[in-house]
């Protein structure tokens, strides 16, 4: 009997003590959340919520807006620069990331070399990304001036082309200029994230299969991408993000100009937006950009990502 | 040259000479000259006086024959640049700690104290760092102008976090996953608070992971440009960025010496602050990658 009670008490008093520290650490936890939780709801999540609403509303800079569902989207369809933004926009990510991914992954083989002062030379690889975008696009912006464009007069002193190219003036010339600087700052990112899912990879494999007889080109294909694959998806998804969404660039170099030749999606919803105080079309724009956003991340993202028994997961 | 000699991993020292400059240290060379090739053109620029600058015929523009201190001097006495130089400090530095030290805790509470549905938040803050500024600035616009900090370096220090915090949340999960349980039993049994666990333990031991986000949390805010190019309107309230492009440009007439002065002089102080912490920022930007 007494036994019986002593154990009761025992039991009573587990649980009690397990429930006090399950309680405690729910609360515990809470507490620690709200720094982020706060900054987050306030300025991330609701802004978020109130961009979808705003995209239907003809709010302007320092009025009430008026709910007029999907009007703003209705006058964007018939609205032949919202469709030409759209057009360079996707232009611009697949150009842009395709080379990207080629140079990238060829910087990264060649920096998974045996190489003198390798930590220096990644380093020195890494800095377009590390310098502010919008200060290194100023130089590009000089050197694709058209009076006193560099590549224009080595290419005339080299006797290839007759008179300075217009880079910026140009619809093509200057959709291939910007493509050319969003690459020179992207490459960088993707080389060194893939080079250190190159190093992750055993030299025992390589060394299995150069006894199989296996060349070069049998090794990169069979060892080198097969290993490297989740990651290149993730770098992908990431990249394929960031360029989509880009403002930076456009913003400094053309402005969106010639004739919106260069306008993307995030340019034109601040011209409209914040410079032509159509808060309620801008937010619009911008709100188009959340399905492709959401197709890119999910194509790159599960076409990319089937493989993950090659990392021991399941597949 | 036999077939077996450039088949072999650890055997490439048997590569010919010749040949291994052609296969990696040329095309390693021609794109390193590729990524840097901006940065010589923005650093000759500013030291350039506008007579050689817009005379090609008869000055070489690869090179400077007389330097000039003349840009640098216009930027810094003639423009509102120094105090931009201050806004991008104080904003850059005030978002940087603030994120810190909220996504200390946060991380600490998802992946130590795992609460009820820390998984979920944890995965919620993870989407939030896949929502792109350029999405967000107009709603963004709108309740910073509401809550009345429009124009002011506190709109930056704020907003910035929306981007810092989930990255930083997400690379100090990883950091603080790699710790091991036994270490806070140990100080549990002892009578330690959680608190002091987290100060005295988990903390010192996931310094290089603080001290990666930090770093890698300074330059995004000391690159943000839309936010800025958005929310501040006065001239003495912008960022670098925003200075350059906005203020430097008068209608048609482009100040290109001051424009690289600025554009040199504001990326060098994050390049000596990346210098001392490459290894740290890489394995920021890797580690966000990886996880």
């Amino acid at each position: 009997m007494a036994v019986m009670a002593e154990s009761a008490v025992a039991q009573v008093k587990r649980s009690s003590m397990w429930t006090r520290a399950f309680e405690s650490r729910n609360f515990l936890g809470a507490m620690f959340m709200v720094p982020a939780i706060a900054i987050l709801i306030l300025f991330l999540a609701y802004p978020l919520a109130l961009g979808l609403w705003l995209g239907m509303t003809d709010t302007k800079i320092g009025g009430v807006g008026r709910y007029i569902g999907f009007g703003n989207f209705v006058s964007l369809a018939k609205d032949s620069v919202f469709w030409l933004s759209v057009f360079n926009t996707i232009f611009y990510t697949f150009a842009a990331s395709i080379v990207k991914f080629a140079i990238g992954l060829y910087l990264a083989l060649l920096l998974n070399e045996r190489l003198p002062f390798k930590s220096m030379i990644r380093a020195i690889v890494l800095l377009p990304f590390v310098v502010p975008t919008v200060l290194s696009a100023i130089a590009f912006w000089w050197i694709y001036d058209s009076q006193f464009s560099i590549i224009s007069w080595v290419l005339l002193k080299a006797g290839l082309i007759t008179r300075y190219i217009d880079f910026l003036g140009d619809p093509w010339n200057a959709r291939w200029s910007v493509v050319a600087a969003n690459i020179w700052r992207g490459v960088p990112f993707v080389a060194i994230t893939l080079l250190a899912g190159l190093q992750t990879i055993s030299p025992s494999l390589y060394e299995a299969a150069n006894l199989d007889g296996a060349t070069n080109l049998q090794r990169f294909r069979h060892i080198t991408l097969p290993m490297l694959s989740p990651i290149i998806a993730v770098v992908m998804t990431f990249s394929v993000l960031m360029t989509f969404t880009d403002f930076q660039l456009i913003y400094t170099i053309t402005r969106g100009g010639p004739i919106n030749a260069t306008h993307l999606m995030a340019t034109l919803s601040f011209q409209r937006a914040i410079t032509g105080g159509n808060l309620g079309e801008g937010a619009a724009i911008s709100n188009a950009m959340i399905p492709f956003l959401v197709a890119a991340i999910l194509l790159s993202f599960f076409g990319l990502q089937r493989s993950r028994w090659q990392q021991g997961g399941r597949d | 040259m036999t077939t077996t000699d450039d088949q072999s991993v650890g055997m490439d020292y048997l590569e010919s000479f010749p040949r291994r400059f052609l296969r990696v240290y040329l095309p390693l060379g021609l794109i390193i000259c590729f990524l840097l090739f901006p940065f010589y053109w923005m650093a000759i620029a500013t030291f350039k006086p506008d007579a050689e600058m817009y005379d090609y015929e008869k000055y070489n523009p690869f090179w400077i024959v007389h330097p000039t201190f003349e840009h640098i001097k216009k930027l810094f006495f003639d423009t509102d640049y120094p105090l931009w130089m201050w806004n991008t400090v104080i904003v850059s530095v005030s978002s940087t700690f603030i994120s810190l030290f909220a996504s200390v805790c946060a991380a600490y509470a998802i992946e130590r104290l795992r609460y009820k549905g820390s998984r979920y938040v944890g995965l919620a803050i993870f989407l939030g760092y896949l929502v792109p500024p350029s999405i967000l600035f107009i709603p963004l616009a709108a309740t910073v102008f509401q809550l009345g900090l429009f124009d002011g370096n506190l709109a930056l220090i704020l907003t910035y976090p929306t981007f810092l915090i989930p990255f930083c949340t997400w690379l100090l999960m990883g950091y603080f996953r790699t710790i091991p349980y036994e270490l806070e039993e140990c100080a549990l049994i002892d009578g330690a608070t959680r608190l002091q666990i987290l100060m005295k333990i988990t903390l010192p031991l996931s310094l290089p992971g603080v001290i990666s986000a930090g770093i890698f949390a300074f330059t995004l805010s000391w690159n943000e440009f839309i936010y800025a190019l958005t929310f501040i309107s006065s001239s003495e309230n912008k960022t670098i960025p925003v200075g350059a492009i906005t203020e430097l440009v008068n209608g048609d007439v482009y100040h290109w010496g001051a424009l690289m002065a600025a554009a040199l002089t504001g990326s060098v102080p994050v390049v000596i602050l990346y210098s001392f912490f490459v290894e740290y920022y890489v394995s920021a930007m890797t580690g966000a990658v990886k996880e």
